[in-house]
């Protein structure tokens, strides 16, 4: 088993989450882990990324090499784009469609959207109107993790036992809102990837 | 077997705790302040009331951690690489004093200056100063380096240096702890009253000890089990790798290598090692996380052994951090470029928060200085930095910690007018007192701007030493009462700030403007909690 993962977003989007939640499943399943985040000045609203790399043998770099993640896993629509050059052949975009606007010369949204669908293997969720009809906007992150999950070779459970642990003590409630975002991610890429494995 | 996930830093932190220190030193800077915060929070380090508290600078942080180990207690002093020549006058001296109890320098680099100035290699600093400097390679060598550096420490009489990278100090790992953690060391003097006095008679003899362990410390490193030689069938070409640059090796090739390589984590560098391998290849390979150090070393300057490649002839770059994609092509091998992110895609810079109160204080002060024109206005090192790009365009100047002040004063000397500072409360108290004291001194014409948000901010909220302190500073070290000026920077007092800079630009001597409000991040994580 080997799952190297390029997570992408903004400062201050908490990236980290999602980060934390593979990094504790994958410990519960004895896997390797390396995982590298970006502290200090682009934290500070700019662009931000975090390379997980899981493997059921020891792994060397920190760093993913070009071309090797089978996954970009994006909280923000353009930040997916930033790291296309990390993506393998047959690798796949997670993104959310909500974008995060806090400079003059942010493209087009439009275009950007279109640009997107268009890619070869896209997820594309708006998880914060997801995360919305789970129960809170603020679990979009976990709407984005739940996405993802059906290309992660972790068992669900893990999953959903590390999200438990990373809320437990914001209380029951916090943690079930989380789980049912999660929940609500998973089964959109699941239904979205039967959807068209029927189509082909 | 206890297992646990850990920052490249917080390994340091914790291999620190269970080495045995009573106390942590230390100044926040990227990519070093995980560290000290590990320690911090650790429930061993709380329950043995280690000092854990941040000091005003890197220096007052190696002095206090100095006198910690002339008290004969193990010490950690961590920075970032910039930082260590805030404090190079003592560690300098220190590698001479030598040291009581086991003390560890931690170093972290920032190669490709992902949040620094510059991006100087600390490991220069270590073959400076000529004491022991360990390079892990990884987060588990990171936390065994720091219990075995503490040992050094104590078995030669010098500080040890552990040196790490951006990316090993922020990326994350298994790292399994060692079963037992040592206990402190009592209180105890150094055995020679005299050791701690550098006057030039004693400071020559001091200075002979050291020069005559250099052979010790050679032995260690060609012993250290993180420094070794590995085998390779083929010998046209062989491979040197110093710190994390093992990995980006490695990764290409996973299994086994083709080439015989030497691992060097441990400094002085393994003589014998390196003998080895230039006796069996046609070429050596250096691949180092920072400048050429081992590089320039070994190729000399009449390029007269073998030929040897690197950072100096283009096989990899002169500047930035390795990866593994510039390893694959200095070791010739190809590999999928992947896609180009497309043209859509624009550049998403780091910028100031909404709401932050150092926006109030840009928006006077560029309406103030619109009639002055460009180019009048320093500043620092800080969160206020961002000043320097749009949409403020501000401040024209970010040099090292508190040259705000100074160069301010310089340029007021000069005949610049009006000539003003802008720094932020912690830079303040790091290194800018000394500077406002030979403005007040000589009656520097200058306005100095204190952008005040109670914390340090850039580095992520921790205490700052100026809490609470500023104007009595600025008082005691002789600014006029009647130009010291304090106002909350909000919206509804813009002004009152532009009103206030005018007149104080005005007056020909120096003026002390303290726009102040609390860090909007810090309100947030503390509402939060």
């Amino acid at each position: 088993m080997k799952c190297d993962i390029v997570l992408a977003g903004v400062g201050g989007q908490g990236i980290l989450s999602i980060a934390t939640a593979i990094g504790l499943a994958a410990v519960s399943n004895n896997l390797y882990i390396k995982q590298a985040e970006t502290h200090g000045m682009s934290q500070r609203g700019g662009a931000v990324q975090s390379y997980v790399r899981l493997s059921d043998k020891p792994i060397f770099s920190d760093l993913i090499p070009s071309g090797e993640a089978q996954l970009v896993l994006s909280v923000e629509p353009m930040e997916a784009l930033r790291y296309l050059n990390y993506l393998s052949p047959d690798g796949f975009v997670i993104t959310n469609t909500t974008p995060f606007i806090n400079i003059p010369d942010y493209p087009d949204v439009d275009a950007l959207l279109k640009l997107i669908t268009s890619l070869p293997r896209v997820v594309a969720i708006d998880a914060e109107n997801v995360a919305k009809t789970a129960g809170n906007v603020k679990s979009s992150n976990m709407v984005m993790l739940g996405a993802a999950s059906p290309f992660i070779d972790i068992q669900v459970q893990s999953l959903e036992k590390a999200i438990m642990d990373i809320f437990a003590k914001k209380g029951d409630k916090i943690v079930a809102v989380n789980l049912s975002a999660f929940h609500a991610g998973r089964a959109f890429t699941e239904q979205k990837i039967t959807v068209k494995n029927k189509k082909q | 077997m206890l297992k646990k996930l850990l920052l490249g830093a917080e390994a340091i932190g914790q291999g620190a705790i269970d080495g045995g220190i009573s106390g942590v030193y230390a100044y926040p800077g990227t990519p070093s302040t995980e560290i000290t915060e590990y320690i911090q929070e650790n429930e061993t380090a709380i329950e043995r009331n280690l000092h854990q508290q941040w000091s005003a600078n890197e220096k007052t942080a190696m002095e206090a951690a100095l006198g910690m180990s002339y008290a004969g207690k193990r010490t950690l002093v961590c920075m970032k690489h910039v930082g260590l020549n805030v404090a190079a006058d003592v560690f300098m001296n220190i590698a001479v004093t030598g040291i009581n109890g086991g003390m560890v320098v931690a170093v972290a680099d920032d190669p490709s200056m992902h949040s620094s100035q510059n991006e100087q290699d600390s490991r220069y600093y270590g073959k400076f100063a000529m004491v022991p400097v360990m390079e892990p390679t990884n987060q588990q060598e990171a936390y065994d380096m720091t219990i075995a550096a503490l040992e050094l420490s104590e078995k030669t009489g010098v500080p040890v240096m552990i040196r790490i990278t951006t990316r090993l100090a922020h990326s994350r790992s298994g790292v399994v702890l060692a079963p037992m953690a040592r206990m402190e060391n009592p209180l105890s003097l150094p055995s020679d009253p005299m050791q701690f006095v550098l006057l030039p008679a004693n400071a020559r003899k001091r200075y002979n000890i050291l020069l005559a362990q250099h052979p010790g410390f050679l032995k260690y490193s060609e012993e250290a089990s993180w420094n070794r030689f590995e085998e390779g069938p083929d010998r046209s070409l062989g491979v040197i790798c110093c710190g994390i640059a093992y990995n980006y090796f490695r990764e290409n090739y996973p299994d086994i290598s083709p080439y015989p390589s030497v691992k060097v984590s441990q400094y002085p560098l393994p003589v014998k090692l390196l003998k080895q391998l230039e006796s069996q290849v046609d070429e050596i390979l250096v691949l180092e996380e920072g400048y050429p150090l081992v590089e320039e070393q070994l190729k000399g300057f009449f390029e007269r052994g073998k030929r040897v490649i690197g950072r100096l002839d283009g096989t990899l770059p002169r500047a930035g951090e390795l990866n593994p994609d510039l390893v694959a092509l200095a070791l010739k091998i190809e590999r999928s470029a992947g896609q180009t992110p497309p043209d859509l895609l624009v550049n998403r810079p780091p910028a100031l928060c909404k709401g932050c109160g150092h926006h109030d204080t840009y928006r006077a002060l560029n309406e103030v200085m619109e009639e002055y024109g460009k180019g009048k206005v320093f500043s620092d090192i800080g969160c206020y930095t961002l000043g320097a790009l749009p949409p403020y365009n501000s401040i024209y100047s970010c040099v090292d910690m508190g040259a705000s002040v100074t160069m301010a004063k310089g340029a007021a000397d000069a005949g610049l007018f009006p000539s003003v500072a802008v720094v932020g409360d912690s830079t303040f108290t790091h290194s800018g007192i000394t500077g406002l004291l030979d403005a007040v001194n000589e009656k520097s014409n200058m306005v100095l701007i204190i952008g005040d948000n109670e914390s340090i901010s850039m580095t992520g909220g921790q205490d700052s030493s100026a809490f609470g302190h500023i104007e009595s500073i600025c008082l005691g070290v002789g600014v006029d009462p009647n130009h010291i000026h304090v106002l909350e920077s909000l919206p509804k007092n813009h002004e009152l700030l532009v009103k206030l800079l005018r007149e104080e630009i005005d007056y020909n001597g120096v003026s002390v403007i303290i726009p102040r409000r609390e860090c909007i991040q810090k309100l947030a994580r503390q509402k939060k909690n």
